[in-house]
């Protein structure tokens, strides 16, 4: 196990490593000096040629723009390990407080989806394998199919138009509350909720066909313990994978949802961020993301070890 | 003695399978009709998306000489689909191309030389495989600004991995069959044999990684619109188009509906049609899950 881990850690640092180097870069590869883009926003009042000069100075010195490449690099991943991002062009605040604001309001809705892809993705699947080449097997599979093919945006302005426009049950926009989370973690959730439907579909019926589930039903086991105790777990198995390759998928899924239902999240300011050439933001938003998604595969990786033993050796 | 008719190669049978295929063929006709639409009706008739007629604003569907209807500045509903239809196919396409060309020539080189040129280019392609795609688009396009060129660049390069990896894979296993070896031994040089010799034996799977890749491509080039960085405004993108179509969504629904129901249909089409291309090209492997 020892080295099963050691060899997934081994993959996983190169990607962060990397990530880090193009975050970083991003300040050095925009067209022009990072400074004035600073100056437009933080100039504000400042009209005399002198003092707009001590003003790049001093941000250039406050940036550490006059160091060689590498130390400004190794000086910025040191800040960015320690959750220092800087501070946000535009907003005045440090990167971290502008993230750690929006972060529960995204962690609230990638929650959500994943919760509602899991058991409702696990319970179609389950019943369409049950009752296979049947209207209920094509109506899961037809639904699922549309989770892969919809794009989330698309679907998100159907369900506004449906039960907000059209119905006015639940409200279009806005978050922080239960029933502004509705649509939202039904949207995201969507794509997720189609793929592991499929997958414990095809699974299950793979498992149902094995000889050890003929021998429990031999020995006269009713039908929903061999399904629930016997073919389950082993079907779930690779379910289990495709749950942690949602992590990424909600990441990424979050940025057009939140626009979409104009929620305050880190996704939303990712986009008003880029918009705004507020690099710093930028960066630390990025940064934060692309690991968090590498430590979340890495975990998924290593926990598949533990649950299929067979895996380690592969 | 009667000339034997000659064989059938590899695509004109997977073209036979293909047009059996009813689901394939109704996609194909769909695209077809889109792709129509897009790119002759305005060469045969003049059309003007932009033109604004400011008294004729948020006009429902059927209104007399706007069958679509109209939007905020009185524009034709339907003109801007045609016109969004050309744009989203054309800069979908230049995406995939550049994810082609970036992903094949990559997949080419470190498959035919092997060794470390492998190690590295492959290790560099692991990497961004790691990383998450709309990230990456994200990284792109605070560095090129936003628009919709620099939106294409920044899909295009999301879709270099897969082309490498396919690519690679194919060389791999051609690479030392006897024409390779054959060629090799009449003194043909190294770009000879893999541009004339290798590169037709890896279009069958790049064929298939293309079709699903121009699906990907539309979405992501939608999406990223979507979001305000790609097309601008007044530019008829479909996924631009939805964005502006949310401010008017309870007085004109059918703005948010059309440009909506026309990206679903695209990408839902490429996406069937890629299935079909990939059975069709290679008859072992089943599309299904089950």
């Amino acid at each position: 196990m020892i080295p099963f881990i050691g060899k997934r850690l081994m993959e996983a640092i190169p990607v962060l490593i990397l990530s880090s180097l193009l975050v970083f870069a991003i300040l050095h590869l925009v067209p022009g000096d990072p400074v004035d883009a600073m100056i437009g926003a933080a100039s504000f009042g400042i009209s005399t040629p002198e003092s707009q000069a001590a003003l790049v100075a001093s941000i250039r010195e406050q940036l550490g723009l006059n160091d060689p490449l590498p130390l400004q690099y190794l000086h910025w991943l040191g800040n960015a390990l320690r959750l220092d991002f800087g501070q946000s062009f535009l907003r005045h605040q440090p990167v971290a407080t502008l993230i750690a604001q929006r972060l529960p309001s995204t962690l609230e809705l990638a929650g959500a989806a994943l919760v509602l892809s899991v058991v409702v993705g696990m319970a179609f699947g389950i019943l369409a394998a049950l009752r296979r080449n049947t209207w209920i097997d094509g109506a899961v599979m037809i639904l699922s199919l549309g989770g892969v093919s919809m794009p989330s945006f698309a679907f998100a302005m159907l369900l506004i138009l449906v039960f907000s426009v059209f119905l006015g049950w639940l409200p279009a926009t806005g978050s922080g509350s239960f029933d502004r989370l509705i649509l939202p973690a039904l949207v995201l959730g969507y794509e997720g909720t189609g793929l592991i439907a499929r997958l414990t579909r095809a699974s299950l019926l793979e498992v149902l066909g094995r000889e050890y589930i003929n021998t429990a039903r031999a020995k006269g086991l009713p039908p929903r313990l061999v399904v629930l105790r016997h073919a389950l777990r082993n079907a779930l198995i690779p379910v289990v994978t495709i749950v942690g390759l949602q992590v990424g998928r909600l990441l990424a899924g979050s940025i057009i949802v939140e626009t979409v239902f104009a929620r305050q999240g880190v996704g939303q300011l990712a986009i008003d961020a880029i918009l705004q050439k507020d690099y710093p933001l930028v960066q630390g938003i990025i940064l934060l993301t692309a690991s968090a998604y590498v430590i979340a595969n890495l975990l998924v990786d290593v926990s598949y070890g533990f649950i299929n033993p067979k895996i380690r050796t592969a | 003695m009667p000339a034997l008719p000659k064989p059938a190669g590899p695509y004109r049978r997977a073209w036979w399978r293909l047009k059996r295929d009813r689901l394939a063929i109704a996609s194909a006709v769909v695209l077809g009709a889109i792709a129509i639409l897009a790119y002759v009706v305005p060469l045969v008739i003049v059309i003007d998306p932009y033109q604004q007629s400011l008294r004729d604003s948020l006009l429902p569907p059927g209104s007399p000489g706007h069958v679509l209807g109209t939007d905020n500045f009185g524009r034709d509903v339907l003109l801007r689909l045609i016109d969004g239809g050309r744009i989203s196919l054309t800069v979908g396409v230049a995406a995939v191309l550049l994810s082609a060309t970036v992903g094949g020539l990559i997949g080419l080189v470190a498959g035919y030389f092997g060794g470390w040129v492998d190690r590295i280019l492959m290790r560099i392609i692991d990497v961004q495989l790691g990383f998450p795609g709309i990230l990456l688009a994200l990284v792109i396009i605070t560095i090129l600004g936003s628009g919709l060129e620099k939106v294409t660049i920044a899909v295009g390069i999301g879709g270099i991995p897969r082309f490498a990896r396919v690519v690679r894979g194919s060389v791999l296993n051609t690479k030392h069959d006897l024409f390779v070896e054959a060629a090799r031994s009449i003194g043909a040089s190294d770009m000879r044999i893999m541009f004339t010799h290798l590169v037709p034996q890896t279009l069958g799977a790049a064929i298939t990684i293309a079709t699903f890749g121009l699906a990907t491509a539309i979405l992501s080039i939608a999406s990223l619109s979507f979001l305000g960085l790609g097309a601008q405004p007044p530019t008829a993108e479909w996924g631009l188009m939805l964005s502006e179509a949310r401010k008017y969504l309870r007085v004109a629904w059918w703005l948010a509906v059309a440009p909506g129901v026309l990206i679903i249909a695209v990408v839902m089409c490429v996406n069937l049609l890629g299935d079909a291309v990939r059975d069709a090209l290679d008859p072992r492997i089943s599309s299904t899950a089950d």
